[in-house]
């Protein structure tokens, strides 16, 4: 029996950045919000004094338990794809704050280049620079546009750094001061000056000083205390939803995080949604939450898959290349974060210390920042050298041709943990119509619902450009001085790893409902009072890391959402015509 | 019809018979004849030795909690010290604590693989079963190996739990040592150690449910784990993996030496320290 709940103004599901954002600016506008979430309630003390390599980096601590759901994966359209079944090849953020409270911190706006591509790539190599199977798109939206939310969410998150040189106009600086830099840090910043390109620190999510956001949340000073990525704080000193947009929702008397709900369908009738059915994780009993307006911010993977269960939209098919949820699925995966390692014999770091987003970044090889017209790819990506403080069981990288094991291995480990620094390009994708998403014929969850599968290849664009990134990283590690230099090989195949938590795409944004599942609001085309917020709306991936950006259209959506109470309707026609007038 | 979880992505599946003959392995002279189906003897009859009762004596989390056997154990013990042995850097495996480390974590919710994926269908072929934690092999991917390994299919496609790979993995081992080498594992001169423990990171060996590379990167991973995870585990005996690392252990905050030129050495601290108990 389906329990029925009070109406409320606006349900959220999902609450990382995505949906605490939405829930934040919601509840403050005097709306009723809800939102569900799968995981755990947590807070701060959950992280004191549990400072444990093997738990958190190595078993996942904080990752999504797959017993009950997990995704399927295949490269090619006539292959089986089978179950992703191990939390070492899929991480999905769960529990309150979801995937942004372990991230790392690094923080990047995309490029006006990014949220035009198709037309300004077009524009300036002409039509034949995209490959025919290439399905990229302009946003429906412009980096000018999309500027004011970046700063809103930089404000919020407390974001601390410095412009990059050769990055874009802001309206503002970073609220903070760049962290504290590292002589490995230096090094690198030194090193790519004196050869001429643009290097800057780093932007992060990690604080360089005790600081009030806008909302009034106190963010405290980082520690770097090297335990960060796959981590929450227990300084609070990076910024996560537990300490920004969350309690910012709380304190307006509006809005009720529910933990332990695990939606299952949106419910929608007549061209409506009325509300989402979920699961109580700890008695099963079943709920049904009526809202005026729903709000799926449950990451990309969710996000698809809740609308494909619940017969939202039209389903992307690869075979007429016609219909919408699922299509352009994309990412940073493994290809993506490929580079170089350097070994010094005679210099040692103090690698164990270090935060998430500690590092030095230039965007010299990034989106169009650098001809294309001779190159085999479109795009290109940030190259970063990051201290992120590791631990002993992840310092064990070793010179090529040392055994995997045994007494050389043992000797190299130990000599060079301390004396080894990578630098990585962190690649743009593109999309293709071969690589989507969509309902798995076989298996299923624990409710026996299909679980989401996923079909992605890489191309020669994808191949190219990593082969690119890997030599000029070479390059750079050379002269940093490192003995020895060891490069990542390209690798044939993708090989299903999904590690990292930068997929995106399947509900797209755009300007043409035919092709693009929801507008630059967010908002579905479909379905008028149903925004899908998060990464599922990139139609591709930029150079960079994700989350100001699916933090900045947090904000876009809040707005829209907000004016949808207002006037009802769909957005964009609606400035559309208002435009006209 | 391509939707049939069938054995569709061993496109180029060979048999795992034929894989073993086209690697040449009977005719290189390492397998004899018993390979492929020896016989278990009597071997997991016999009493621990006095080596591997001296492996099993010490501290208070030195005891089994999910290797029933003794023998397991010992075979546990040995293969473990070959990958970390004790040189002039210091103690080995054994002397860390590896073996009992191992053991707990197979007793643990990642042995029983309680947070993975393990409904059905399953799909065992070599291609699922084989090699799916090459996850070192940088010689030929490169530094960043770990997270960019092409494999033909997901990875992790087997039934069993990691607990069961394990315990299936070690009587492998000594049956590989019985059939190839004559003698118990435990028995043999260090470098036929080495040669059988290749034979599994090579695939070389025939196992059920499990390629043998799978089983020998889970006991290559759990091995560095346990030299280097913090001593709660049961392994990093005293800290002593950390100090031949120079790793300090969880600190409160490095704000005033991030900066710093100079490597920083110190004397480590555990969990334990940090927690304040
Ligand atoms: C280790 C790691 C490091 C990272 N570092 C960086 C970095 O340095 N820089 C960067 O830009 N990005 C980084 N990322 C990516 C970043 O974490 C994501 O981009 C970001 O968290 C996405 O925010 P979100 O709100 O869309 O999703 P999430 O934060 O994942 O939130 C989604 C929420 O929805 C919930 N949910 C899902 N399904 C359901 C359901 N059916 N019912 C109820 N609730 C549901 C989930 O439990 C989760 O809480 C990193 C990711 C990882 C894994
Ligand atoms: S490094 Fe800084 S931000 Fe990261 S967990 Fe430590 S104190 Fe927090």
């Amino acid at each position: 029996m389906v329990v029925k709940l009070d109406k409320v103004d606006v349900v959220v599901v999902g609450t990382g950045w995505a949906g605490g954002v939405v829930s934040a600016e919601l509840s403050k506008a005097g709306y009723k919000v809800v939102a569900l979430e799968r995981g755990k309630n947590i807070t701060r003390s959950d992280y004191i004094g549990v400072k444990d390599e093997l738990r958190y980096t190595n078993r996942y601590e904080m990752m999504q338990n797959l017993s009950t759901e997990t995704i399927t994966s295949r490269n090619y359209i006539d292959e089986v794809a089978l179950p992703v079944r191990t939390r070492k090849e899929v991480m999905v953020g769960t529990d309150l704050g979801g995937g942004s409270v372990h991230w790392a911190g690094a923080t990047y706006r995309w490029k006006p280049y990014d949220f035009e591509i198709r037309s300004k790539t077009i524009e300036r190599y002409g039509k034949d620079k995209i490959p025919k199977d290439m399905t990229i798109r302009d946003w429906g939206i412009t980096y000018d546009e999309m500027e004011k939310y970046y700063d809103q969410w930089e404000k919020t998150a407390g974001i601390s750094g410095e412009p990059d040189p050769i990055g874009d106009k802001r309206s503002s600086d970073y609220p903070n001061p760049p962290m504290k830099s590292s002589p490995a840090v230096n090094l690198f910043m030194d090193t790519t000056k004196k050869m001429g390109y643009h290097p800057y620190r780093v932007a992060a999510g990690n604080l360089s000083q005790t600081y009030t956001n806008p909302d009034g949340e106190t963010l405290n000073q980082c520690m770097f205390c090297s335990f960060c990525t796959q981590y929450g704080c227990d300084f609070g000193a990076k910024s996560d939803p537990l300490v920004t947009v969350i309690p910012t929702a709380v304190k307006t008397g509006n809005f009720e995080a529910r933990t332990g709900a695990y939606v299952r369908r949106v419910i929608y009738k007549n061209g409506k949604a009325t509300g989402v059915l979920y699961s109580d994780t700890m008695t099963g009993e079943e709920f049904e939450q009526p809202a005026d307006v729903v709000v799926l911010a449950a990451f990309t993977f969710a996000n698809n898959r809740l609308l494909l269960l619940s017969g939202i939209g039209r389903p992307y098919d690869p075979k007429t290349k016609k219909g919408v949820i699922g299509r352009n699925f994309n990412g940073q995966f493994n290809i993506t974060f490929l580079g170089a390692r350097g070994y010094f014999k005679n210099k040692k770091f103090n690698y164990y210390m270090g935060a998430g987003a500690l590092g030095g970044t230039m965007s010299d090889f990034a989106g169009d920042n650098f001809d294309h017209s001779n190159l085999d790819f479109i795009n290109g990506g940030g190259i970063e050298l990051r201290q992120y403080g590791d631990g002993a069981i992840a310092t064990n990288h070793v010179p090529k041709g040392t055994p995997a094991w045994g007494p050389e291995f043992k000797k190299n480990s130990i000599y060079y943990a301390n004396r080894s620094l990578n630098i990585w390009y962190t690649m743009a994708t593109m999309s293709y119509w071969h690589n989507f998403v969509d309902l798995d014929p076989t298996y299923t969850d624990s409710f026996n619902d299909p679980l989401l599968r996923i079909t992605y290849k890489y191309t020669d664009q994808d191949r190219n450009m990593a082969k690119f990134g890997i030599e000029k990283c070479q390059e750079i590690m050379e002269e940093m001085g490192a003995d020895i230099v060891d490069v990542d090989e390209v690798p044939d195949e993708f090989d299903h790893i999904y590690d990292g938590g930068h997929y995106a795409g399947g509900v797209i944004m755009g300007d043409d409902p035919e092709t693009s599942a929801v507008n630059n609001y967010l908002q579905m085309w479909d379905v008028d009072n149903l925004f899908v917020v998060g990464g599922s709306a990139f139609p591709q991936f930029a150079g960079h890391h994700p989350t100001a950006t699916i933090g900045a259209l947090g904000y876009r959506a809040s707005e829209g959402i907000i004016k949808y109470f207002k006037n009802g309707g769909q957005l964009v026609e609606a400035e559309k015509k208002s435009r006209v007038v | 019809m391509a939707d049939k979880p069938t054995d569709v992505n061993g496109k180029n599946d060979m048999s795992r018979r034929a894989f073993l003959k086209n690697s040449g392995l009977v005719a290189g002279g390492l397998v004899g004849g018993s390979l492929v189906g020896g016989l278990l003897t009597n071997q997991f009859q016999q009493k621990p030795t006095e080596t591997e009762n001296k492996h099993m004596s010490g501290g208070l989390q030195e005891a089994r909690v999910f290797i029933n056997r003794a023998e397991d154990f010992a075979i546990l013990s040995a293969a473990t010290e070959r990958i970390f042995p004790k040189d002039d850097l210091g103690p080995g495996a054994i002397e860390l604590g590896i073996p009992f480390f191992i053991d707990k974590q197979l007793a643990s919710e990642w042995g029983t693989n309680s947070k993975e994926y393990m409904k059905g269908p399953f799909i065992t072929n070599i291609k699922s079963t084989g090699n799916h934690n090459v996850s070192r092999d940088q010689d030929s991917q490169g530094p960043n190996a770990g997270t960019q390994v092409p494999s033909p299919t997901p990875r992790y496609q087997s039934i069993l739990n990691r607990g069961e790979i394990f315990t299936v993995g070690l009587r492998k081992i000594d049956q590989v040592a019985q059939d190839d080498f004559g003698a118990r594992f435990v028995d043999l001169e260090p470098d036929q150690q080495d040669e059988v423990l290749r034979m599994f990171e090579e695939d070389k060996v025939e196992m059920k449910g499990i390629g043998s590379a799978n089983f020998f990167y889970l006991l290559l991973q759990t091995t560095i784990e346990g030299a280097y995870a913090d001593p709660v585990y049961g392994g990093n005996k005293d800290m002593m993996g950390w100090r031949m690392k120079e790793y300090p252990g969880p600190r409160m905050s490095y704000l005033d030496t991030i900066e710093d030129e100079e490597f920083i050495k110190m004397e480590p601290e555990s969990l334990r320290d940090y927690q304040g108990h």
